[in-house]
């Protein structure tokens, strides 16, 4: 069992991230990607920006207004991947789809984001959840 | 009003395992449906399935007296005579309509179009895009703490090139009732149009359109107990008659030849080209009849009460921020302090509770309420004040609203 698998320590890691985002800007920086993530049903409308550097994600970071679900669920997404190769950062967001989706997953490379592992009993929630990731996997698919 | 005999008329009320039991408080989004709506429908599909207009046979026969009889009594409600009603998809379509048949085809570059900030895009899109296309301005009317349109704006916007002023009874998002009488004789009196969107308003009052003199108006039926993809837009008969076809195509030509000629049916067959929603027209007219006969005197004193209550309970908790507590229908525009809305609306489904989050269509109203998105409760008569009590009970525990996430 993953060590964050207590209901009452994910809703503290989940609130944690929602009051106290990481993260949390515009990336100035010349060579920094954005993308604008938002949705016709709800009011979640964020960027996510990230600067590749040499194969790695040396800087990620999210501005913009999204409920408790997105804001951790982004910064999470921003601590865990800063610094990885971007190899790893696809098999890291692959893993978080697959919990996500309910699909076998390694929760070993989630670190904090194994608490959104709920989010299937909620499917309203699912794109929450997914918003702020979907968008770093499109910036990378520009990757080569 | 006897709520606990109406409610035997909507089966989803009578479903009382916990995990199927909704309380609904959306009904400003739209209304749910009673038996004899639905089964008009299916009489229709079940026992005279034609399409109406030329048909020699019986069934067809069938088919165009219902339609012709819908319209009566569409007529009817509006105290309007049949001529002037046309069927529309719903108040979107009807405003689409009005705005290239009409708007477009006589107003000229520079003429503008009034509206208010606290329009739902249906109100809004369709004259950013005359705007956009055909050099017509869009005055937007920024509203004060009445929180509705009055004459006051009006004539502060006002100028003598605004032709046309469009705007709704009620509003989607602060509950509003405006005094469209005197309104629209504001606006005749210095050379405007006037269309009233009343949507959140024909299904709980009385709506006459002769004495409001307005030159159009458009509801939809699925918020009156009807079913979707049906509206209604009246329009004056001299404005029909000076309007092109919105639409091309069979039911509306009585005549047209290899010369490009074309001689258009009379109105409003002029503006209902193809075959039209049959289903929804029949259904729409066993609603109205359904809402006609409990009344929307007591439909609005029912709606109010259950309005007082929950406005008394809501102003004692203390992260409970109200935006619209003096508005005289049964919408409540409120926020959970700390609360994102999404957020505390999954936690009102998880207590089984319907209720919208968001901008609720309407984001030119953002700034003027000073926050991104809201919670809104609405009614209609067949809730209750138990079905209060739930809501409230689970607004008290809104703060554990992650509760509903691990559940």
């Amino acid at each position: 069992m993953h060590f964050l698998n207590n209901p009452l320590l994910m809703r503290q890691v989940i609130m944690d991230h929602y009051e106290h985002p990481r993260n949390k800007r515009v990336l100035d920086h010349p060579l920094a990607q954005s993308i604008h993530m938002d949705t016709s049903g709800c009011i979640d409308d964020i960027h996510v920006h990230v600067l590749v550097k040499d194969n790695v994600l040396e800087a990620l970071t999210f501005d913009g207004v999204a409920c408790t679900i997105s804001t951790a669920s982004t910064s999470i997404m921003t601590e865990l991947l800063t610094g990885k190769t971007i190899e790893e950062a696809r098999l890291i967001i692959e893993n978080y789809v697959n919990m996500i989706y309910e699909k076998p997953y390694d929760a070993s490379v989630l670190g904090e984001a194994v608490v959104f592992m709920y989010t299937y009993k909620q499917a309203s929630r699912i794109k929450c959840a997914t918003l702020g990731w979907t968008g770093l996997q499109q910036l990378l698919k520009k990757e080569s | 009003m006897n709520v606990e005999r109406l409610r035997l008329d909507f089966p989803i009320l009578q479903l009382h395992d916990p995990k199927q039991k909704v309380v609904y408080f959306d009904n400003a989004a739209t209304s749910l449906k009673p038996l004899a709506v639905v089964d008009a429908m299916r009489d229709y599909y079940v026992y005279y399935p034609a399409n109406p207009g030329r048909g020699e046979y019986d069934l067809a026969y069938r088919a165009s007296q219902a339609v012709d009889a819908a319209r009566e009594n569409v007529a009817n409600l509006l105290s309007t005579t049949p001529d002037t009603i046309v069927f529309t998809s719903g108040t979107t379509m009807g405003i689409n309509l009005v705005a290239d048949a009409f708007v477009r085809k006589h107003l000229t570059a520079g003429d503008e179009i009034l509206i208010t900030e606290a329009e739902h895009a249906a109100n809004v899109l369709p004259w950013y895009q005359l705007q956009e296309r055909y050099g017509l301005k869009v005055t937007i009317i920024e509203l004060d703490d009445e929180q509705k349109l009055t004459r006051d704006l009006l004539e502060k916007n006002a100028t003598p090139r605004s032709k046309f002023l469009a705007f709704s009874d009620v509003s989607n998002v602060l509950g509003t009732k405006t005094d469209t009488t005197s309104i629209v004789k504001w606006a005749h009196d210095h050379g405007m149009y006037v269309l009233v969107d009343a949507a959140q308003s024909v299904p709980h009052f009385e709506t006459n359109v002769i004495q409001l003199d307005v030159d159009f108006l458009v509801f939809s039926g699925h918020k009156l107990c009807g079913p979707t993809g049906i509206g209604v837009l009246y329009a004056k008969r001299a404005h029909l008659d000076r309007m092109d076809p919105y639409t091309m195509g069979g039911g509306m030509s009585l005549k047209y030849a290899k010369d490009f000629s074309i001689r258009f049916a009379p109105v409003p067959e002029k503006f209902e080209a193809g075959t039209q929603p049959i289903a929804e027209i029949i259904g729409l007219s066993a609603a109205i009849n359904y809402v006609r006969a409990i009344g929307f005197d007591a439909i609005h004193a029912h709606e109010m009460a259950l309005r007082r209550y929950a406005i008394q309970a809501l102003k004692k908790i203390p992260f409970v921020k109200l935006y619209n507590e003096h508005a005289d229908t049964g919408i409540i525009t409120f926020n959970l302090d700390g609360v994102f809305p999404q957020d505390a609306a999954t936690h009102y489904n998880a207590h089984g509770i319907a209720i919208r989050s968001g901008q609720h269509c309407a984001r030119n109203l953002v700034h003027y309420l000073g926050t991104d998105g809201t919670l809104r409760w609405s009614c209609y008569f067949y809730n209750t004040f138990e079905e209060v009590d739930a809501f409230i009970e689970a607004t008290k525990q809104g703060k554990e609203f992650l509760d509903a996430f691990f559940k």
